[in-house]
Order: C-alpha cells, then sequence, then structure tokens
C-alpha cells in the first residue's frame, strides 16, 4: 500500500473540507477500500477517516415510521438494532462477509462502492430507500449507476439511508463457496402498494430490478407465482463460478424462496 | 509519522506510525507482539483477529491511526494472571483444537467473542461463526469441539476425527 496522510475529522463538515482537497479518498470501514489499496488498484494523497462522526453513528426510527441508518454504522450494529424494527434487513446485514468483516464494514461504505456482488446495494434498492449525502436526497431507483459506479460526486458522503419499512421481506444469498459473496442474492419486499425485487450478483450492470418478478408477486404473492416466470433477460454475469445461464436461473430459483420465506 | 496511542491488554503504549500502518504492523514491529499472526493479508483468513472495543476485527484490514485511543486486546492477554491458559485456549489444548497453530490466535479470539455474545452456542452457531477464521490443518472440528468445551457444555457425544 502507498503511504497517505490520514485524517479523522469529527464532523461531516470537516469531513467534507478534508474530501475537497486534491487526490482525497473518503474511508469507511476499510473492509474493501484497504485490501483494494494494498494490491495498489487504488491510491491516494489523503484517506479521510468517516469512523469518528458521531451523527453518521446508529439506527433509530423516525416519525414516518422508517428505520435511519447513519451512514458509518456498521453491518453488525444493524444486524442488532434493526433486528426488532426491520428483521428482513437485519438478517441481510448480519450476513455480509464474516463476523469480524461486519465489525468494521459500513452501510455508506458498502453503498458507496456498489460492488456487483454486495448485499446492501439489493437492500436498498428492494426496499425503495433513500440515500442521504452531505447535499441532497438520492432515491436508491437512480443512485446505482452500474458496476462500482453511483450517483455520487467527488467527495460527496453518504450520512444516512432511510428505509421504508415493508409488510414482509426476506433476502435469499446463494454464496460464492469460496469468496462468500453473493453468487447471486435477491431482495424481496412487500408493501401495501406492491411488491419490489432487487436482485445483486447476477448481473454485470450491478443491482436491478427484476420487473416482471414485481408484477407477478404483485398480484400474488407466493413461490408459485415466479415459477412460471421466465428467467430474467440482461448482461449476466459468466464466469468460472457460473454461467449467465446459470445466474438467470438462480435469480429466479432465488426469488421464489424469497417469497416463500417472507414475513 | 503520527503518534498513535491506545491501550492493549490493559497497558497503555503508543508509538509513531505511518497513515497506512495497520493495526497487525503495529502490534507485531512497533510492539512486538507477535503473538497476533498475519496470514494471507487481504482479510479473508483470519489469523489476525484481535479485538478493538470489545468486537472481534481483522488487524490486518484497520488503520492503526483509525483505532487512536481503542481498547485492543490480543491473544497475548488471554492467559490467566499467573500465565497459565485462559479457559479457551486450554480446551483447545485438551482437545486438540489445533496442529501447526499458525490460525490459532485468530481462532482463539473468535472464540472468546462468540462466548461473549453467545455463552452457549450450538455447533452450527459455532460453524458459522468462524467463517472468516480459515485453518488449512485440522478440518475444524476439534476446534469446534474445544469452542463447546470451552462454553462449558458436554462434547462427550462430538467424536473425536
Amino acid at each position: 500500500m502507498y503511504n497517505f496522510e490520514f485524517s479523522k475529522p469529527s464532523t461531516i463538515a470537516e469531513a467534507v473540507a478534508a474530501l475537497g482537497q486534491e487526490e482525497a479518498q473518503a474511508l469507511g470501514g476499510g473492509q474493501t477500500l484497504l485490501p483494494t489499496m494494498k494490491q495498489r488498484l487504488a491510491q491516494t494523497e489523503t484517506l479521510v477517516s468517516l469512523n469518528g462522526i458521531a451523527e453518521m453513528q446508529g439506527v433509530c426510527v423516525n416519525d414516518a415510521g422508517q428505520v435511519c441508518i447513519g451512514g458509518a454504522t456498521t453491518h453488525a450494529t444493524v444486524a442488532r438494532e434493526a433486528a426488532a424494527h426491520y428483521p428482513g434487513l437485519a438478517s441481510l446485514a448480519g450476513r455480509i462477509g464474516d463476523p469480524a468483516v461486519r465489525n468494521r464494514g459500513t452501510i455508506g461504505g458498502s453503498l458507496g462502492n456498489n460492488d456487483p456482488s454486495a448485499c446492501y446495494p439489493a437492500a436498498a434498492l428492494g426496499a425503495g430507500a433513500t440515500i442521504l449525502t452531505n447535499t441532497r436526497e438520492i432515491a436508491a431507483d437512480d443512485f446505482f449507476d452500474g458496476m462500482f459506479t453511483t450517483a455520487l460526486n467527488e467527495g460527496e458522503i453518504i450520512t444516512e439511508v432511510k428505509f421504508p419499512v415493508p409488510q414482509a421481506s426476506n433476502y435469499q444469498k446463494f454464496v460464492q463457496p469460496a469468496s462468500r459473496f453473493a453468487l447471486v442474492g435477491v431482495f424481496v419486499c412487500k408493501f401495501s402498494d406492491g411488491v419490489r425485487v432487487a436482485v445483486t450478483g447476477a448481473s454485470a450492470d450491478g443491482v436491478f430490478r427484476w420487473s416482471e418478478a414485481e408484477a407477478a408477486l404483485s398480484s400474488d404473492f407466493s413461490k408459485g407465482a415466479v415459477d412460471g416466470l421466465s428467467a430474467p433477460s440482461g448482461d449476466m454475469i459468466s464466469d468460472l463460478h457460473g454461467t449467465a445461464e446459470y445466474r438467470a436461473h438462480l435469480v429466479k430459483v432465488m426469488t421464489g424462496r424469497a417469497a416463500a420465506a417472507a414475513s | 509519522m503520527t503518534q498513535v496511542s491506545m491501550t492493549v491488554n490493559g497497558r497503555a503504549v503508543s508509538g509513531d506510525v505511518e497513515g497506512r500502518t495497520l493495526l497487525s504492523e503495529f502490534l507485531r514491529e512497533g510492539q512486538r507482539m507477535t503473538g497476533t499472526h498475519v496470514g494471507c493479508d487481504t482479510s479473508q483468513c483470519g489469523a489476525c483477529v484481535v479485538h478493538v472495543n470489545g468486537e472481534a476485527v481483522k488487524s490486518c484490514t484497520a488503520l492503526a491511526l483509525d483505532l487512536e485511543g481503542a481498547e485492543v486486546k490480543t491473544i497475548e492477554g488471554m492467559a490467566n494472571a499467573d500465565g497459565s491458559l485462559g479457559v479457551i485456549q486450554q480446551a483447545f489444548q485438551d482437545h486438540h483444537g489445533l496442529q501447526c497453530g499458525f490460525c490459532t490466535p485468530g481462532m482463539v479470539m473468535s472464540a472468546a467473542a462468540l462466548l461473549k455474545d453467545n455463552p452457549k452456542p450450538s455447533e452450527q452457531e459455532v460453524r458459522e461463526y468462524l467463517e472468516g477464521n480459515i485453518c488449512r490443518c485440522t478440518g475444524y472440528h476439534n476446534i469446534v469441539k474445544a469452542i463447546m468445551a470451552a462454553s462449558g457444555q458436554d462434547v462427550s457425544a462430538i467424536a473425536a476425527e
């Protein structure tokens, strides 16, 4: 890893100022960024840790009944503190990586990175979450912009993520057996006005909504409603872990299982 | 170089580090505490697991400067005050939970973190919790057995392998 200046501001305003410098990079939990920097796939002049900002920590429920998660909140904290309010989301967070990774990795870091196999993008898109930054609010539908790409501007920080709480939800993750990342992950959310289905791990474009399944599940929320659909088209990833056809089939199977298991 | 201070196994320590200095490097090279092992250095293997403010963390994937003021516990802090092996360490010895021993510091620290939150885990819970700790010798069986025994549960039904 190439060396850098390290800074750890204690407020969002200070962090934004620090990130305004040339060649500055934000650090969440570092569970992706630090290994990437070790491989010299990334380097920076200044690394700005967001882990010292109290206003970006924790889980709460707002007056509208949404679960609000600070951008620097770890997966382990979400798994623990969101369980009573939004069990589907807490369960997803509690299955990211491994226990030690969950104690460092953050929701803002995961969403900002938008790894095509990460779990949190499916949670945010599947729930129709709103991503708050230091300057604006971005709907999840407008946030993810293809593999490792988001609507975030240079130096923009995810300060909070607001999740509407569905009537029922479930995340099904088919893990790649070596990396334990999602080979295919499907998050299904049933709201009073319809069902949302978000798929991670499968597409070369990153997380996406499977609209045919959403329509089918909105009229009949059961595994059987998915059985009749043809597997989603789109730019499926094809590699030594699974062909495009295999992944497309898995999307359908995992969606059916999520609908059956949703509670 | 910037000075960083933290508490390691109850003792206040400090040292000059670079921005890129990892917690594992601060412990091993700065503090000469080489009980924490670095296996993969890519946060896969878990040999470097220590506790930071009571939670298991991969010390190869945390920056020393990000942990200013933290309470760190390493494998060197797991023995009893008289120098005898702690409960988890003793169980690893009793149940042959190691062969080469390289992964053992991380296994013991992960086991301690698990038992703090879940004092009587099921065998399945132990296996799931060790997802981020890789052992290439034992096949995990006796590690799981040792952790079950350390939790005070009867392991006589778990066959030796």
